[in-house]
């Protein structure tokens, strides 16, 4: 079996000897090229160790990802993060932000002229054109966040990983920036692995949701497969049964059959 | 010394940046001063906004101006008694005046004006400090980037750094076999400790999230340091910097007295031993102001270079 991005039974131990902790086990996932993929769990499970994991950031401790034939073992161009609290730098402008990657990943391959032209695109994509020369902090969150999003796209990733990339933002500026990613998904045809804790986020973005359990040596417990048509509307999928039935299986796995353990000491 | 020393490379209370291990530079306790200096609209008077900044400025200004007042007043009084040693800040100007109106003048060798004197220290202050910036910030990466580099070099900083400065005259003066390299070398030698130590707290306190930023990104060892590491770190830097520049100064005064030539230092202890005590009164006062400028400078160039830099 080939798939476009494998992660072929990855275990991560942090530390060794008596502090030692397993904190992923046989995590196995395989992921089509376009493909949409939700991670969700509770916190502290994994999620994010998974994603550095698929980023090169994090070795494996045994098992490997494999991404269109080849072995992840160090960070590349091929897969691109949105980190969860957007991480641009505040000393460079909006417009550096998104030039130092696109400078950084297509040296040799565009000229100066095109990188220019290329980094005006792409943040006048996530709706950014109107903040060039602003610096993260004269930016709002979700601003910054887009930002984040388009220093992502930019380098044109095979893989486009995010770790909860709108955790931060309030709910409207979040519903936004979700139908967003979905356009630009549509558009571009990336294949995306994002972790989220947020179950209508994951339900309304997602080809498929893949559900961890609890650590340690947390694993995928479930998988389950969103069958519902593109493009989708979050009014319309407010009274849509069959939306409304995914979002109920993804609750019921966090809420009844693993319980946030923090919940249960309480 | 070895005190003063001790807190002030520790990083401690009253910088403006402290750097302090795991803390992000806090942009909320400089906004809170900004509103807290703002004048109190009082009801019934609105003056506008002239009215408002001037109001503003006479209350910066005001307090200053009459303690400063009172103080001179009180040491006035003091020094007019009978068998009073130090002269009246009267008796001083008086005393002074050709060389507050004449800063310039030069007789050749070590009789020359006010400014040329203190231009001299600075001059010594500039290529002592100089060095102690390009080596300070240099070993300060060195040890902030390797673990092995700060194991090796941390113990003999932090023994070295607790020498006075000039405990160090006596050797440099052998070494270079002339006064004015063992001064510039005084200078380095006291500046360079507050430099590298806060340097390397602040590449040790690079956010990993930059750190992942730039290993998603690929960026080499070059781009990292120019991109990520100097800017992340120079709130840090400056920190160490305004430091430094505070030590050198301290310290030019004290080695000049002893090298003797031209230079404000050696100015003071010509005075004294002229027993002129004006003249060594004056010659405070323009010490104080200049390190006090010194201090300003490099805290501006800080603000400037670092602007922004704080936001999370
Ligand atoms: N570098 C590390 N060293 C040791 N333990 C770690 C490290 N990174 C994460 N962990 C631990 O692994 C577990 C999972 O963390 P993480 O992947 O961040 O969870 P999530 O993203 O699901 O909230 C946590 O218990 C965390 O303490
Ligand atoms: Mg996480």
């Amino acid at each position: 079996m080939t798939s476009y991005l494998s992660i072929e039974h990855v275990h991560k131990t942090f530390g060794v000897g008596p502090t030692a902790s397993e904190v992923l086990r046989d995590v196995d996932l395989h992921v089509d090229r376009s493909e949409f993929i939700s991670i969700i769990g509770h916190s502290g499970c994994g999620k994010s160790t998974v994603l550095n994991i698929v980023a090169g950031l994090l070795e494996t401790s045994t098992g490997a990802v494999i991404l269109d034939g080849r072995e992840v073992s160090k960070p590349g161009p091929d897969r691109s993060v949105v980190f969860q609290n957007h991480s641009l730098l505040p000393w460079l402008t909006v417009r550096d932000n998104v030039g130092l990657a696109v400078d950084k990943t297509f040296r040799g391959k565009k000229s100066r002229a095109e990188r220019r032209e290329w980094v005006l695109a792409t943040l006048e994509m996530v709706g950014m054109s109107h903040a060039l020369d602003k610096r993260p902090d004269e930016i709002s969150g979700g601003m910054k966040q887009r930002v984040g999003i388009a220093r992502a796209l930019a380098m044109e990733p095979k893989v486009l990983l995010m770790d909860e990339p709108f955790g931060a933002l309030d709910a409207l500026t979040r519903a936004h920036l979700q139908d967003e990613v979905m356009r630009i998904q549509s558009d571009l045809g990336n294949t995306v692995l994002m972790v989220t804790h947020d179950v209508d986020e994951a339900v309304l973005l997602s080809d498929r949701i893949v559900m961890m359990t609890n650590g340690p040596a947390a694993t995928i417990g479930q998988v389950l497969d969103i069958d519902l048509e593109r493009p989708r509307d979050r009014l319309a999928m407010a009274g849509n049964p069959e939306y409304n039935q995914y979002r109920a299986e993804v609750l019921r796995f966090l809420h009844e059959r693993h319980r946030n353990p923090e919940s249960e000491a309480a | 010394m070895g005190a003063i020393l001790d807190r002030t490379m520790t990083f401690g209370s009253g910088r403006e940046r402290p750097a302090v291990a795991g803390a992000t530079p806090q942009p909320v306790a400089r906004k809170a001063a900004t509103t807290a200096t703002k004048p109190r609209k009082i009801p019934g008077a609105d003056p506008g906004a002239w009215g408002r900044r001037l109001r503003h400025t006479a209350a910066v200004v005001v307090p200053p101006v009459i303690v400063t007042a009172l103080f001179l007043l009180i040491w006035e009084m003091m020094a007019s008694s009978q068998g009073a040693v130090l002269p009246a800040p009267s008796q001083v100007i008086t005393d002074t005046w050709d060389l507050i109106v004449n800063p310039f003048y030069d007789h050749g060798g070590n009789d020359v004006g006010m400014a040329w004197q203190l231009l001299a220290s600075l001059e010594r202050v500039a290529y002592g400090y100089a060095l102690a910036v390009v080596a300070g910030i240099g070993l300060g990466v060195l040890v902030g980037q390797s673990t092995w580099a700060m194991r090796g070099l941390d113990p003999l900083f932090q023994v070295l750094r607790t020498v006075p400065p000039l405990a160090w005259l006596p050797i440099s003066l052998a070494a270079f076999q002339a006064s004015n390299p063992s001064a510039i070398f005084v200078i380095f030698i006291t500046a360079i400790w507050p430099i590298i130590i806060n340097t390397s707290v602040g590449i040790r306190n690079i956010s990993q999230d930059y750190v992942n930023v730039a290993r998603v990104l690929r960026l080499n060892g070059f781009e990292y340091f120019t991109k990520i590491m100097l800017p992340a770190a120079a709130p840090y830097v400056f920190s160490g910097l305004r430091i430094g520049i505070g030590l050198a100064w301290l310290a030019i005064v004290a080695a000049e007295m002893l090298i003797g030539g031209v230079g404000i230092g050696f100015f003071i202890w010509d005075a004294w031993n002229a027993s002129m005590l004006s003249d060594i009164v004056l010659a405070l006062v323009y010490v104080g102001l200049v390190g006090f400028f010194l201090d300003r400078l490099v805290a501006i160039v800080g603000n400037w270079v670092t602007r922004g830099t704080q936001a999370g």
